[in-house]
């Protein structure tokens, strides 16, 4: 029963991907793709814990970690960027 | 039982995962659409983390605090990232109308 | 006191440290503690410049009821977000609005603003330059002033309780 749940949650997650990279290509402003960028990589966090779920195997929880930061990382600075002009003053 | 908890957590994490992206694609301006990732995303990522800790804590016996610190992480820095992305869009939104202004003028 | 102060400048950051060492290595061996120990010794010293105000909480009681609130209102919000969401676009009622600030203190504005920016339909958009004033956008706000009322009773009083000057 939870096998089935997962892939379903996959599924979902993925098509919340799609959405995201929709937006990503097609949103009117730099903010609004930052924003996708955020989501995308919020996103990828969920689908990489779920995959750990699904194999049993805890390898995953580095990787979302580092996305996590380093993802935060590449949102202040592109947003910094608009805000500025440049990144490290 | 301990099954179903989880399978709950992870459809619910799930849903509201997919239902912040919906708001990214639907909402009709920048700023309304900074409600639904910052918000529902926030909530699905952390009850989909709160389902593995306790997927791996039952059916594997071991404690595994990872996620713990992803959830935090996620907790403290998605109302930053937000801000700092409102601030940009009101930059830029002032920036054009400064120079629509002054084209105006000539 | 004074030699307790040279050597942890700030003691709930230490701890903090440890804490997430711990987490990180996701053990709570015996060599990782004081491995722990001692980056919470070395990093509040080496980046003491960057904090130049000491940091003293009261209540921390009360600060752990606040943090109940907040998550039982991430809970809520989440769902009345995600009603707006897939409900008719013209139902919303976007709004900026200004927040008059009576706290004080940088690390309690930082959190309200965190606060706010989790919970019920609204996002912190900028702190104006004498930190009196927070701009915020809500996604469907019916009456400001009650709006503002809200966030002002239930966030902003704790935690003016809990970050006082000191």
């Amino acid at each position: 029963m939870l096998e089935t749940i997962l892939s379903l949650a996959i599924g979902m997650i993925v098509v919340a991907l799609f959405l995201n990279v929709y937006r990503l290509i097609a949103g009117p402003s730099m903010p609004d793709r930052i924003l996708a960028l955020d989501t995308l990589y919020i996103n990828s966090i969920a689908i990489l814990i779920l995959l750990g779920i699904y194999l049993e195997s805890t390898l995953y929880f580095e990787a979302a970690l580092l996305i996590a930061v380093m993802g935060f990382v590449g949102t202040v600075a592109l947003s910094k960027y608009l805000l500025r002009g440049d990144i490290i003053e | 039982m301990f099954e179903i908890i989880i399978a709950l957590l992870v459809a619910n994490g799930a849903f509201f995962t997919l239902v912040g992206s919906i708001g990214l694609v639907k909402l009709p301006d920048f700023f309304t659409r900074l409600h639904g990732p910052t918000k529902a995303t926030t909530l699905g990522v952390g009850s989909i983390l709160v389902a593995s800790s306790s997927f791996f804590f039952v059916a594997k016996d071991e404690i595994s605090l990872h996620e713990v610190l992803i959830t935090l992480f996620l907790f403290i820095t998605a109302p930053i990232s937000a801000h700092l992305m409102a601030k940009a869009a009101i930059h830029l939104k002032q920036n054009e109308s400064t120079t629509q202004a002054k084209s105006y003028e000539k | 006191m004074k030699k307790f102060k040279t050597i942890l400048p700030h003691p709930l950051l230490s701890i903090a440290l440890v804490f997430v060492w711990l987490l990180l290595n996701n053990t709570t061996s015996t060599g990782h503690m004081i491995l722990g120990m001692i980056l919470a010794i070395l990093i509040p010293w080496f980046t003491s410049a960057f904090w130049p105000e000491e940091v003293c909480m009261k209540h921390p009681l009360l600060f752990l009821k606040f943090v109940g609130i907040v998550l039982y209102d991430i809970l809520i919000a989440n769902i009345t977000v995600s009603k707006l969401i897939l409900g008719p676009n013209k139902n919303l009622k976007p709004a900026f609005f200004d927040l008059p600030l009576d706290i004080k203190h940088p690390l309690g504005i930082s959190l309200l603003a965190s606060t706010i920016s989790l919970t019920p339909g609204t996002v912190s958009c900028d702190l104006s330059e004498d930190k009196t004033n927070l701009v915020i956008h809500g996604l469907s706000i019916e009456d400001i002033d009650q709006a503002i009322n809200e966030i002002k009773t239930r966030y902003e009083k704790p935690l003016m309780e809990v970050f006082k000057p000191c």
